[in-house]
């Protein structure tokens, strides 16, 4: 590791589950409204994870009212106050960035089954 | 006035409370022996003199290694006198570390900028270029006249040309330091440092 970069490594979590492009995840996002903080929750598809160490960030799609929304996270970002593993997906693409072109039932990922 | 010397570690970055994040340099300033001080009564001024980074002896020239030893100091790679520093009841041979700044102070930094070589006057001085389309083919990265013709018959001086760029000492004023490690001698400082890593640094504060 960059000798600079081992000396943020105590900002690192260590409680991030394994997930991947394709996986669905519900991410509980601590919110800082005037001066009461509260958790909102944001769940959609993860469609790139980049970076490493404190660098390392993920984006994550969803569908809000029709629209599409996508937010990028910093992995390590203490803002995240959990990240759930809802659904694991199969995919054959490192970026799903892809889905930004298809609508309903062609935007959908297939579940990963271990059979 | 109070300063140190260092080297530039790297950037990274550090998030606050609030989950914002900052762009931050590390620093690694210290252990900084004193080598001398200097009074009004014996040199006319107040100063202090550190010096930076363990060398061979066996690198250093006779004269240099005289003024350590007569310090009492081992042999260093970098000097840097600071005026108006206090020498804050230290002694010739001991030492000062990071902790002489604390978490939120304002501090300069000096560095030697990297290198760049002979550039062009789009990259030295932002010009503009020329177009790229209308026939102009040869004068994508050119700067243009450079003055009027029989009068004045000369280029004016200043005028903004092609030159050596960078490996020039650069200071950066008023960075906030994040954070002060005094065992490991790392101190953290918001926004970017001139120099490549490794390169020698100057943190001071008036």
């Amino acid at each position: 590791m960059d000798r600079a970069h081992a000396e943020a490594a105590d900002q690192l979590k260590t409680n991030i589950p394994d997930f991947k492009p394709g996986d669905t995840v519900a991410l509980n996002v601590r919110v800082i409204e005037g001066e009461k903080e509260r958790i909102q929750r944001y769940e959609g598809n993860v469609i790139s994870r980049k970076g490493k160490g404190v660098n390392a960030s993920f984006t994550v799609r969803k569908i809000s009212n029709g629209i599409g929304v996508e937010r990028i996270f910093p992995l390590h970002s203490p803002v995240l106050d959990e990240i759930i593993v809802v659904r694991r997906g199969k995919v054959r693409r490192a970026k799903l960035y892809y889905l930004r072109k298809l609508r309903g039932k062609k935007a959908r990922i297939k579940e990963f089954r271990r059979d | 006035m109070k300063g140190l010397i260092g080297q530039k570690m790297g950037m990274t970055q550090v998030w606050d409370n609030a989950g914002k994040i900052y762009p931050v340099t590390v620093l690694e300033v210290g252990p900084c022996v004193i080598t001398q001080i200097k009074t009004l009564e014996t040199d006319g001024y107040n100063s202090v003199q550190l010096s930076f980074k363990d060398k061979k002896p066996s690198r250093v020239n006779k004269p240099a290694m005289g003024h350590f030893n007569k310090a009492g100091a081992p042999a260093k790679y970098i000097t840097k006198e600071f005026r108006e520093m206090s020498p804050l009841d230290k002694k010739m041979g001991e030492n000062f570390d990071a902790s002489l700044f604390k978490p939120g102070e304002m501090v300069n930094v000096t560095g030697t900028s990297k290198g760049k070589g002979n550039a062009g006057v789009m990259k030295a001085h932002n010009f503009k270029g020329g177009s790229s389309s209308h026939g102009k083919s040869d004068q994508l990265r050119k700067g243009g006249s450079i003055g009027a013709s029989s009068d004045p018959s000369r280029v004016f001086p200043g005028t903004k040309m092609a030159k050596r760029l960078g490996g020039t000492k650069s200071t950066v004023r008023n960075l906030t330091i994040v954070s002060v490690d005094a065992e490991k001698n790392i101190i953290m400082v918001k926004g970017a440092v001139a120099g490549p890593r490794n390169g020698f640094i100057y943190v001071t504060k008036s």
